[in-house]
This record gives C-alpha cells, sequence and structure tokens, in this order.
C-alpha cells in the first residue's frame, strides 16, 4: 500500500473513539437509511434534504472520531472549527434534513415505541424541553455555553481533562441541535413551538455576542488559551496566530449561519403567508410515523 | 456520569479557595482533572518499567526528546537543580521522549546521566506513545526532515507532578522559576507524606 494512502487511512481511523460517537453517527446514518427504504417514495424528503442530513453526521464523525480531534486538541483554530460544527453546521444540517420522522421510521420499533416516545411523553421532561426550547431561554443557553467554554480557565481545564473535553464537546452538539431544531421547524405556528418572527429574533440576538467574543479573542493580542502552547501545538504555528484565527473562526462564519438561518425562515414565513403550506413538513414526534 | 463529576470537580477546583495551589499561577492545580500515571515504557537501560514501578514517591513527568535545542535541556537542568535545593526525599524526574524513532536507548541513558541521578529516561513504543498524548494530552508530531534529515518535534512544555500513589497533583508551567518548582516539590511531597 502506498505510504499516503496509508497515511490517509490511518488518519480516518478514531483517534479517541467514543461510543456516544459511533451511536449518534453511525447509528444515525443506519436509522435514516434503513428508514428511507421503510418509506413509499412519494413519502421521501427530497434529495437535498436527505444529503443535508448525511453531511452533518459525516462532519461530526470528522471532527470529533479521526484524527483532526488531534489536531483540534493541539491548536486553538481547529478546536474553533470543530465546534463550528458541533454547534453551528453540522447541528444545523441535520435540522435542517428534519429528520425525525425519516430516524422514527428506520429504528427499531423497541425503542421507538417503549423506550423514546413514553420518555418523550413524561411531564417532567416535556417540562424541561419546553424550558430549553423557549425562545427567550433558547438564545441564552445557546450564546452561553459559548462563552462558558471559552472562559480561559475553563477552557485551560477541558482541554487537559479528557473528561470535561468530552462533556464540552457533546454539550455543544446537542445544544446546537435543540437550537437549530427551534430555529429551522419547517412547520409554522401554531404547531410550531416559535413563531416565524420570535426565530429570526432570536437568530439576531444570537449573533453580537458571538461577534463581540470572536473579535476580542482575535484582537486581543494577549494570548488567553496558554494551555495550548503547554501541551504543546501541533506543528509550529505562533500562539498569537493561531489564537487570531481561531478568533475569527469563532466570529465570521458563525455569525454568517445565523444569517442564512434567518433567510430561510424569512423564505418560510412568506411561504406561510401566502397560504400555502411549508414545503413537505412531516411531524417532529419521534413515534409519529408508526 | 464519571464525566458529569469531573466537570463538577474542575468547576468546584475553580471556585474553591482552599486548592492544592493556584490556578492562576505558574504551577497549577489538576488533582481530578488530568489521569493517574499508567504506562508501559522501556528505561533508559532498556529494561520494561510500568507506573506502578515509581509509586511510594512523587515523580515529576517531562515529555520532550533528545535533540531539542534548548526548552528540554533547561527545563530538565531546572527540575534537578530545584529538586537538589528542595531534597524532597525520593522525588524523581522521569523524562519521557516523544521521538522514539530517533532517541535510542543508549542516547537517552547518556543525555538523562548528564541531569543528575534522580532523572529517569523512559522510552515509549508507538502505540504507547500514541496513548501517552490521549491521556496527557501531550503533543508528539515530527514534523518533515530537512537536507540534512533533521527535524523538529513539537512537545508539551508542561511538567506534570504525580504524587507517590500515582494520582496527578500538579502541572507547573514553562513560566515557572527554579523557587516555584522547588515549593511545589515541596507540596507533592507534603501531598505525598
Amino acid at each position: 500500500m502506498p505510504q499516503a494512502l496509508r497515511d490517509g487511512l490511518a488518519f480516518l481511523l478514531p483517534w479517541e473513539f467514543s461510543p456516544l460517537a459511533f451511536v449518534l453517527c453511525v447509528g444515525g446514518v443506519v436509522a435514516y437509511a434503513v428508514g428511507l427504504s421503510r418509506m413509499a417514495p412519494e413519502g421521501r424528503p427530497s434529495r437535498w434534504r436527505s444529503a443535508a442530513c448525511l453531511i452533518g453526521f459525516g462532519l461530526v464523525w470528522f471532527v470529533t472520531q479521526t484524527r483532526f480531534d488531534y489536531y483540534a486538541q493541539h491548536m486553538f483554530f481547529l478546536h474553533r472549527v470543530a465546534h463550528l460544527v458541533l454547534h453551528h453546521l453540522g447541528a444545523f444540517l441535520i435540522a435542517l434534513s428534519n429528520p425525525v420522522a425519516v430516524l422514527a421510521r428506520g429504528l427499531p420499533r423497541a425503542l421507538t415505541g417503549r423506550v423514546l416516545a413514553p420518555l418523550w411523553r413524561r411531564p417532567a421532561m416535556q417540562l424541561a424541553v419546553r424550558l430549553v426550547q423557549n425562545v427567550w431561554v433558547a438564545p441564552v443557553i445557546f450564546v452561553g455555553l459559548i462563552y462558558f467554554w471559552l472562559t480561559p480557565a475553563i477552557h485551560f481545564v477541558a482541554m487537559l481533562s479528557p473528561d470535561v473535553y468530552w462533556v464540552m464537546n457533546w454539550s455543544m452538539f446537542l445544544d446546537g441541535l435543540l437550537f437549530w431544531a427551534l430555529v429551522l421547524d419547517p412547520r409554522g405556528p401554531p404547531t410550531a413551538w416559535a413563531g416565524f418572527g420570535a426565530r429570526i429574533w432570536m437568530l439576531i440576538l444570537a449573533m453580537p455576542p458571538q461577534i463581540v467574543l470572536g473579535a476580542y479573542i482575535s484582537l486581543s493580542g494577549v494570548e488567553l488559551f496558554d494551555v495550548y502552547g503547554l501541551c504543546g501545538r501541533a506543528w509550529d504555528m505562533s500562539a498569537a496566530t493561531d489564537q487570531t484565527i481561531g478568533g475569527l473562526v469563532t466570529w465570521i462564519p458563525a455569525a454568517m449561519m445565523h444569517v442564512i438561518g434567518a433567510l430561510i425562515v424569512i423564505s418560510r414565513w412568506m411561504h406561510a403567508d401566502r397560504g400555502r403550506p411549508a414545503p413537505r413538513a412531516p411531524l417532529l414526534v419521534p413515534g409519529a410515523g408508526d | 456520569m464519571r464525566r458529569l463529576l469531573a466537570l463538577a470537580a474542575a468547576l468546584l477546583a475553580l471556585s474553591s479557595c482552599d486548592r492544592f495551589v493556584g490556578n492562576d499561577g505558574p504551577v497549577r492545580d489538576v488533582t481530578g482533572l488530568v489521569k493517574d500515571l499508567r504506562f508501559t515504557m522501556t528505561d533508559e537501560n532498556g529494561r520494561v518499567v510500568h507506573a506502578q514501578d515509581f509509586r511510594g514517591a512523587p515523580v515529576l513527568v517531562y515529555f520532550g526528546y533528545i535533540h531539542c535545542p534548548d526548552v528540554c535541556p533547561t527545563t530538565l537542568a531546572h527540575l534537578s537543580e530545584a529538586a537538589k535545593q528542595a531534597a524532597p526525599g525520593r522525588l524523581r524526574i522521569a523524562f519521557v521522549t516523544v521521538d522514539p524513532a530517533r532517541d535510542t536507548t543508549p542516547q537517552l541513558a547518556e543525555y538523562v546521566h548528564a541531569f543528575g541521578p534522580r532523572v529517569k529516561g523512559l522510552r515509549p513504543g508507538e502505540e504507547e506513545l500514541a496513548d501517552l498524548a490521549r491521556r496527557y494530552r501531550v503533543s508528539y508530531s515530527a514534523a518533515r526532515p530537512d537536507a540534512h534529515g533533521e527535524y523538529e518535534v513539537m512537545h508539551s512544555s508542561g511538567v506534570f507532578g504525580f504524587d507517590a500513589e500515582g494520582h496527578a497533583r500538579l502541572l507547573i508551567l514553562p513560566g515557572a522559576t527554579t523557587r516555584d518548582i522547588e515549593s511545589a516539590m515541596r507540596r507533592l511531597a507534603q501531598a505525598s507524606a
């Protein structure tokens, strides 16, 4: 086998195997494929929606399970790219594909019927989800988590402790899914949890704090995250350059995702106002496909 | 659950005033954050050694490589000097090479002996090295060799302090003075007593 191919394969092998990532990404893709095969062709989501879902899962797998994760542990700007995928891009694509109806058909009936559906119907679960998906609470959690994990003392701990690192990455992905599912819900009011106007406000309100944080990190000129120098960078890049690029990643692409999200919501709002149903909208309740 | 506990412990450590050492100085408390000492490597005499062999006395672990131009020898000299001053009993210093492809056992022996009897040289295999990188978040990537076959290796600049039971207690940052290191060694010896 040529050396380049061997290096490429080694890169794709899990750096730090996570059973959770395996269940979420591989399980998610398999359940999605099985769900699609069980649906009548006319009931299937469009190709771009299926592609968005698969690309979303694929990106999350790539940043958490390949050798990329090693580089993300040792370069601040690659860590920011990983979080951009977990919290914004990957979660955004999965939410945009609105995969719950397909996944519900693809998952084993015992799991959806006996575990997920009863869990979903529990009053405590409903209350918790209603709370975190409140239009005022969701953007605060969304921005709050970014600030929390980028607080230098907390970031230091997260990059040094494999356990805290795990909590950090998966909390970002979970919150990303919740936030973008709320914003990109294809249903309009009254079935959706948030009105179209409220969603646009959420997107706009969550944008400036991220811009401010990204700009501050980029332009501060002080080394904020010494843990990378301490553990050793993956290659010879100065701390200042690493931090500047990392700040830019936190600042620009993240803000762009909010603009794209707002454009999608506006287009759906216009469709709904013209009295047409929003583009094919399956129910967002697990087990609804049964 | 273990992970949430780790997070809770970390947050508590950040907020608590009653800490092992401070969290903003050149020596930081990493109790409960960094994993216990665990490895199997060969030492500078070519013998297989395990982390258990280091139990019973505190140990400072430093990741570097022999061809490292300045940082590694300076750090080792500081550690060895501080250990002389603080004289904390059987404290040992373990130098782990992150470039085992180039650093041979005889070279390692010659290198560590220059820093005194407390310093042990450890050489991991390829798999063990990746495992150490996962456990202690240290980097080990080697750059491409230049025209003379020389290359620079990226490595961690912190020194991990483990107590006599092999629990990680503190991390010494590159900015630490010899006096900071001495006081860290005394703390470590007290914690291990």
